[in-house]
Order: C-alpha cells, then structure tokens, then sequence
C-alpha cells in the first residue's frame, strides 16, 4: 500500500465555462495533516468537493492507491473519505441527536451509541441541546454539530473546510485539538483554513492556492517561514 | 336530514378519509424524498382491487406480466446507462433480482391461478406484484432526473400516469369489478349498521399510519429517509444511498396504493381508471397540509372525506366540484402565509 493516503494529479474542475480549479495535484501522507490556503475564491472548496465527489472533475484522484473514478459521494463515503463543507448541510428539520445518529450512517446503528458519548464529551454544549431542532442552533453550535457529526462516521480521511469560521477562540482551540487528536488515531486530514496561522501550526505539510493553481508546496514549518507566505496569508508585512 | 342519515354519511366520510390519508401520506413521503409529485399514485390503487378480482376469477393478473416487462426494462436501462460503472457482480445482482425473480414470479402466478388458494393469498400475491413497481418505476423513469427541476419531474409524473392507464386498461379490460370483502358481515351501532370492512379499513388504515410513524422516528432506515427529503447533499455526505432512499419511498407508496386498493375493492366498483380520481382525492389533502406534514395530511384527509360524502348528500351533481374547490381558500390562505414567512422556511 502506498504511503499517501489520497493522491491528486492533474485535476481540473470547472463550473460551466469558468475553470475553478486548474491542473491541481496533492498528496496527503497516511497519518498526516495537510492545509490549502489561499485568498477568498482561489479554488479551495471546489477543490475539496471534487475530491469528495460532489463536483465532477477531470484528473486522477487516488484514495489509498485505488481510483476513485466517478463513484457517487455516498460511495466514498463508505471508504472512509468525509467532508465537512463549507455550509456544513446540516439536516436543519431534525434533532441534534438524529443528525449525529445519521453521521454514523455507514456503520449501522451499533456504532452509534459509543460515537455520541465521544461526541458529547468533546462538546458538551451538544449534549445540552441533544433534542433541539439542528436548524435552530447557534452559529457556534452548528459548526460543533458539523464537527460532530463527521467524527460519528470514523472517517480515514477528514476534508475540513474551514472548521473554525465563527467560532469562540476557545472552541477554535478544541477543534485544532481535535484535529492533532485525530493524526493519532491515525486519520487523516485535508484542513482549509482563514486562520492561516493555526492551520500552518498544526499542519505536517501546506499547499498554496492561488487562482485555482497550486503555486507554492512544501513542509507547513517551512511555508510558515516563507516571506511571500507571510505577506500574503499571515498578515504581517502586508502592514508595514 | 336526520341523525341516522347524518351519522351514516359521517361512516363514509371516515371510510374514504382513511383512504385518502394513506395515498396522501404516501405523496407527501415520495414527494419530499424524491420531489415527484406521484400522479400515478392511484393506478396501483386500481391496481390493487383488480389484481385481487383477477386471481378471485381463477385468471392471471396482468400486472404479473407488467411487473417482468418493468424488471427487464429497468435492468437493460441500467446496464446501458451505467457501462462504464459496471462489475460483473453488480450485473448478476441485477439479472437475478430484476429480470430472474419477477419471471420466476410469473410463472408461479400462472401455475397456481386456477387453483384459487383464496383471499389472503390473493392478497399477498397482490402485495409481493405491485410493491416491486414502486421502485422499478422510480429507476426506469425518475432516477435518470433526479437533477432535474420539480415542474420536470412532474411532466414525467403525468407521463407515467397515462402509461400506466393504458397498460391498466389492456390488462383489466374497461369492465369493474367488486371483491369479495374479507369480513362479510355488519353490526348495529345505535341506529345503523356498520359493516365489517369498513371497521377493517379504519383499523388497517390507523395500524399503517402508527407503522409508518415509529418508522420515520425510530429507526436509522426510516431516519435516512427524512434526512434525504431534508437536505439531499447532506444525506449523500454522511454516505446515505439516496437513489437507495428514493427507491424505498417509492416501495412504500407502491404498498400503501395496493393496500388502499385491497381494502376498498369489496366496498365499491373499480375499473382500470378508478384510481386516479381517489388518488387525486389524496393529493388535496396533502397539498392543504402543504406536501409536508405527516398528521396535517391524515387530519385534511379526514376532512376531505367527510365533505364528499356530505355533499353528495346534499348536491351529488357537484361532489367532486366540491372537494376540489377545497383547495382554492386553502391555496390562497398557503400563498398569503407563505409572503409572511418568506425568510424563515430557507434552508
Ligand atoms: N456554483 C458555482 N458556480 C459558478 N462559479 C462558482 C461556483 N462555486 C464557486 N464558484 C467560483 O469558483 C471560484 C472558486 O470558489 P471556491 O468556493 O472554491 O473558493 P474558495 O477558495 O473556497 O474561497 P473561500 O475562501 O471564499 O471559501 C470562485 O471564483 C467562485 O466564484
Ligand atoms: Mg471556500
């Protein structure tokens, strides 16, 4: 078996005449956290939904060494692949508890009772509001419930796109912790972050994205480092 | 009127609005999973009784025919749509489940017609024919669109309708039929009688509804299926199956027609082309409830069959006119509701 556990190569995604992703290709290494930054509408979340097999797309996706082809999302899921997307599509007219149930969908119902007192114990505020309409949460609570609701379906690989967008600083915490909490679990994880500090901070290996282009890759530390990085993402520089 | 008339009119009224809650909870089901507005909903009501009359007169049902017509339809469809995502198991499951099982079928349909082995297997025979062209009619004619816009799905909706009429009218001939009820006997209730299937029809009709209900609520299936009609990406990304789910729903407004049509078939006659009439009777009471709301529909339907059956008391000329005026007031009240609430039913 390959040591990556998802491969891109040359990926193409348009939507209608638009190309919004161009020639892109990545890898994710078993075990490890990979982050895409770039500027708003470089391409990140059509990049990730092309994976995910939401978008159609032209170019080689391979998950642990197979092509994925063009096999349905639900398909992919069933592999281990799961995205957290950007409008986190929440099942609004159901319950909290019924929406984390429905997460772990692909395992059956057995898996679901040891995956909520998971859940539950990495965000409380979930388990007080377990009976509430998911369409009636918080802007924070449904970010938590999105988090929730991935883990509940033990993915291999976890795409996040931007997991922390809203959220307390201290709940920005508890996510990036669970993310390194997921690497020793041996998960995973695509991470595209605003929070391009964070996400380099937690990151094994970065990619930059510019205009649907990867134009820089390399170690996270490394990119951190990178003077066109910090101009551009971490805001320094730019100030003067 | 007096108080017997008055409370024989209502024993209808709750008859036929226990029918039209099933085929309205049906359509509310299908349609929020799928977004098809399921006209032909009432051809498998017909259906349904007319199977029964013809295993009752020792005959072959064409519906046993039409169910291995659909089977290999929907397979060669399949195979030639989906080539290049083709393995060979999935191929055998096909021909085995699609094509094998539904002539398989046929012939013992055929063998075992004139032995007329009586009602409750007419029954079953009836049940096990008709629930497979749920789904088979979802593949052969809604999945290819799945995309597509509702005001689509609703053209191939009507389009199916009168294919299914047609195939009805071949099969069953333009003549009715009445069944033989399965508890032929009445009882007094105060000043009336009461017949036996009507209390069946209740019974039955209340025993499908709580099913249904602990379905949708209790379990994960059931669950998939609300949160397909819910959000259909979200469903698709927590690796719910939703051509899967979309084919269940269809199975299940298959088996809630066939019962429809079994329950009512003894009470009244049926032709080829009965079905469409009570079904539509179903979809006025969806559409009041909103082509949302479970208990809504089940309450309007109630609603629905006690004015048909005090308006062809009281102006039997005008019995349809009556009940389908229904929808004006509550179309125009949905409309004026609808322009207050604009913001909070997105999503
Ligand atoms: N459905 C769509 N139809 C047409 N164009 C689209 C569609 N979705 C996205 N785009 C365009 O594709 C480009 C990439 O969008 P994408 O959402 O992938 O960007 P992003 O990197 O995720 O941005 P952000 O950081 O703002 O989330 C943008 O120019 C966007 O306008
Ligand atoms: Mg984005």
């Amino acid at each position: 078996m390959s040591a990556h556990i998802l491969e891109v190569s040359g990926l193409f995604v348009s939507y209608g005449r638009v190309e919004a992703v161009r020639g892109v290709s990545l890898s994710i290494p078993v075990g490890g956290i990979v982050t895409v930054i770039g500027a708003n509408g470089a391409g990140k979340s059509t990049l990730m939904n092309a994976i995910m097999g939401v978008l159609p797309s032209r170019g080689e996706v391979l998950f642990q060494g197979r092509p994925l082809g063009r096999s349905l999302v639900e398909a992919r899921v069933g592999e281990g692949v799961c995205l957290v997307p950007e409008k986190r599509e929440l099942f609004a007219a159901m319950t909290v508890q019924d929406n984390l149930q429905l997460g772990a969908y692909r395992l059956g119902r057995s898996a679901v009772a040891g995956g909520m007192e998971e859940v539950f114990a990495r965000f409380p505020r979930l388990k007080e509001r377990r009976g509430q309409l998911a369409g009636t949460l918080s802007g924070g609570e449904r970010q938590m419930l999105a988090m929730g609701r991935a883990l509940m379906s033990r993915p291999r690989l976890l795409m996040l796109d931007e997991p922390s967008l809203g959220l307390a600083p201290l709940i920005v915490r508890e996510i990036f912790r669970i993310v390194t909490d997921l690497r020793k679990d041996g998960v995973s994880i695509l991470l595209v972050e605003q929070n391009a500090r964070a996400a380099l901070q937690v990151a094994d290996e970065a990619y930059v994205m510019e205009l649907g282009e990867i134009t820089l890759h390399g170690p996270a530390s490394q990119l951190a480092a990178d003077s066109r990085v910090i101009e551009s993402y971490l805001g320094l520089g730019a100030r003067h | 009127m007096n108080a017997t008339i008055a409370l024989f009119l209502a024993q209808d009224g709750i008859i036929n609005g226990a029918i039209y809650a099933l085929l309205g909870v049906a359509l509310v089901l299908v349609f929020a999973v799928t977004r098809v507005i399921f006209v032909p909903q009432g051809e498998f009501v017909a259906w349904g009784a007319l199977t029964v009359a013809a295993l009752e007169a020792g005959t072959v049902p064409g519906t046993a025919w039409l169910l291995a017509v659909l089977g290999l339809a929907a397979a060669l469809l399949e195979v030639v749509r989906e080539r290049h995502a083709m393995s060979v198991a999935k191929v055998a499951v096909m021909v085995v489940r699609d094509v094998a099982l539904p002539f398989a079928l046929l012939g013992l349909v055929i063998w075992a017609a004139p032995m007329r082995l009586g009602l409750a297997v007419y029954v079953l025979v009836t049940l096990v024919l008709l629930v497979p062209m749920g789904p088979l009619i979802y593949r052969l004619a809604f999945q290819p669109l799945a995309d597509a816009p509702v005001l689509v799905l609703f053209i191939a909706a009507i389009g199916v309708h009168f294919s299914l009429l047609g195939l009805g009218l071949v099969f069953f001939g333009a003549e009715g039929f009445r069944n033989t009820p399965f508890l032929d006997m009445s009882f007094p209730l105060g000043p009336m009688m009461v017949k036996a299937q009507s209390v069946w029809i209740v019974v039955v009709t209340l025993l499908l509804l709580a099913a249904l209900y602990a379905f949708f609520e209790r379990t994960l299936l059931g669950k998939a299926l609300r949160a397909t009609a819910v959000n259909r990406l979200g469903a698709r990304l927590v690796g719910i199956p939703v051509r899967a789910t979309g084919r269940m729903a269809f199975a299940l407004a298959a088996a809630i027609g066939a019962v429809s049509g079994i329950l009512i078939g003894p009470l009244t006659t049926i032709y080829y082309d009965s079905g469409f009439l009570i079904g539509l009777k179903g979809f006025v009471a969806a559409i009041i409830a909103g082509l949302a709301s479970y208990p809504l529909t089940a309450l309007a339907a109630l609603l629905v069959g006690m004015l048909e059956s005090f308006s062809a008391f009281f102006a039997s000329a005008f019995k349809e006119v009556i009940v389908f005026s229904l929808l004006i007031p509550v179309l125009v009240w949905r409309s004026f509701a609808a322009g207050h609430h604009d913001d909070e039913e997105e999503e």
